[in-house]
């Protein structure tokens, strides 16, 4: 084994002890102002730290065990390319229609089936939880996907904070609802506010998370700032942008597109070749910066981690 | 100027496939470029489209014959939008899987109608030329009648394909719908005049 000795370092390799100590001091600092950034979700400080450093990791990310090893779409796409109905139904739109969206003060109400209901300033609500990376698969039910670096924190220990009781059988969550910043709400596309929902097994499992970043970064506006639900084995539109609102309830909620187009929006919604759209295939997808599709996976991949959610179930029947 | 006016107007007809070759290569075309370039194929052949049938209405409401010289050129280049528009579909999309194409045609109402607009228009640019009307006669007439169930074909394609908003397959819609009255309504008119002109004559 080669052991380099130290005479053989040159001195012009050694960094200067000042020049460290100024890099330990920066990292220290812009560690600081990210922590800042993301517990108080300040919108200036948020601002400032993208403009000045603006692939910066935020500190006290736990890497998460579920990541994927494929690459990962370019943090351009994934923040040029949204569906974001409540800005615009075209998907550039929203990057830019979302540019002054306030996102400070949030508030954000948990109620319903819980013995603890609650409402939080969304520094708040966050602190107490891990904040993980995740790495997931992103498949739309328009046929096209990515893979997407989220940062949040798992929806499971939200709710066994504030307690469900026996009665509660399914999580609905609800979009901000305020034309006046969100013009796409200006039209009835869809009835506003936006809602969507998942049953409470689906919302423990260890995959669902909130998401407040992507790529080391606060959540961009576009993208569902401050707060989204992440769920990957499920098309896209169930990861619902912007909430405000999480009940417990006993009843399946109601949610937007199944009531928007109920023969071709389910409230299940889970990525399955085998189950086509109405109007197109879902046996294949487009993967953004890929030229050709490629093959849909059962659960967008995830079938090892939620296949037995959904055991004996008619998966035709509940689309 | 009267004799510039067709190379004017088939560079124009050009420039939207200009900008997307352009496009492509300055990055220009979002992150689902080839999404991009499928429904902008599909929507100048679809402007065109309707541009082509607006072009009698507009002759007999305001009397511009001069139109009448760019019709044809303005339709085939609605064949040559329309054709680009099914070759992305079926190498990118497809890739030449003509198992995947023939269920998706039968399938899916949006590619049916699309496609059965597709196969339409060959006839119409086949017998395009000259000649083709000469030889046709009268029966040149009623086989280019087709366009007007092109033009239904084209605007379902499209409205079967969005998923909530609806608006702009609508616009065209209405558009397709106003330029039918006006046809339907100038018809009526000649013959009218004629059976009046039959009731007067002595």
């Amino acid at each position: 084994m080669l052991i380099r000795r130290p005479n053989t370092i040159k001195p012009s390799e050694i960094t200067d002890e000042a020049v460290y100590n100024s890099r330990r001091q920066f990292i220290a600092v812009t560690a600081k102002t990210a922590v800042a950034a993301v517990v108080t979700g300040t919108m200036s400080s948020v601002l400032g730290l993208q403009n000045a450093q603006a692939a910066l990791s935020l500190p006290n990310i736990t890497k998460s065990k579920y990541t994927v090893e494929e690459e990962q779409t370019s943090f351009k796409d994934v923040t040029r390319y949204n569906n974001f109905y409540e800005f615009s139904t075209d998907k550039e739109g929203p990057a830019t229609l979302a540019k002054n969206f306030k996102t400070d003060p949030w508030t954000l109400r948990i109620d319903g089936e819980v013995n603890k209901p609650a409402t939080y300033q969304l520094e708040d609500f966050i602190k107490p939880h891990v904040l993980e990376e995740r790495i997931y698969r992103l498949r739309c039910v328009e046929a096209w996907s990515m893979v997407i670096p989220w940062l949040g924190i798992s929806l499971g220990d939200v709710i066994k904070r504030v307690e469900p009781t026996s009665k509660a059988k399914f999580v609905e969550f609800t979009t901000l609802h305020d034309p006046v910043q969100m013009p796409g709400q200006k039209r009835s596309v869809l009835d506003w506010p936006y809602v969507e929902g998942l049953r409470i097994d689906e919302a423990m499992h260890p995959l669902s998370i909130l998401a407040v970043g992507l790529y080391g970064q606060v959540l961009p506006n576009q993208n569902g700032a401050p707060i989204r639900l992440v769920v990957p084995w499920k098309y896209g539109f169930k990861s619902i942008k912007s909430i405000v609102r999480i009940r417990l309830t006993e009843h399946q909620p109601k949610t937007t597109w199944a009531l928007s187009g109920p023969g071709e929006y389910g409230f299940y919604a889970n990525v399955n070749p085998n189950v086509d759209h109405p109007r197109w295939s879902q046996a294949r997808e487009r993967r953004i910066g890929d030229f050709f599709k490629r093959k849909t996976q059962m659960y967008n991949g995830y079938a090892d981690e939620v296949a037995p959610l959904y055991a004996g179930m008619d998966l035709k029947r509940f689309y | 100027m009267r004799r510039y006016a067709k190379p004017i107007v088939f560079i124009f007809c050009l420039i939207p496939l200009g900008i997307m070759i352009w496009d492509g290569f300055q990055d220009a075309l979002g992150a689902n470029p080839i999404e991009q370039i499928t429904h902008r194929t599909g929507d100048w052949a679809l402007w065109f489209l309707l541009l082509t049938l607006a072009i009698t209405p507009l002759r007999k409401v305001f009397g511009w014959q001069f139109l009448m010289r760019l019709r044809r050129m303005l339709g085939l280049f609605v064949f040559f939008y329309v054709f680009l528009h099914f070759f992305i579909y079926l190498v990118l999309d497809q890739f030449f899987d003509v198992n995947e194409i023939i269920k998706d045609i039968i399938k899916r109402p949006y590619i049916t109608v699309g496609f059965i607009a597709f196969l339409m228009l060959i006839p119409l640019a086949v017998t395009s030329t000259n000649k083709m009307m000469k030889r046709l006669g009268k029966r040149w007439q009623q086989l280019h009648q087709l366009v007007y169930i092109i033009g239904v074909c084209g605007v379902l394609h499209y409205l079967w394909l969005v998923k909530a908003d609806i608006v702009e397959p609508l616009i065209y819609a209405f558009i397709l719908l106003g330029l039918f009255v006006v046809r339907v309504f100038h018809q009526r008119k000649k013959i009218k005049k004629r059976e009046c002109g039959l009731l007067t004559r002595p």
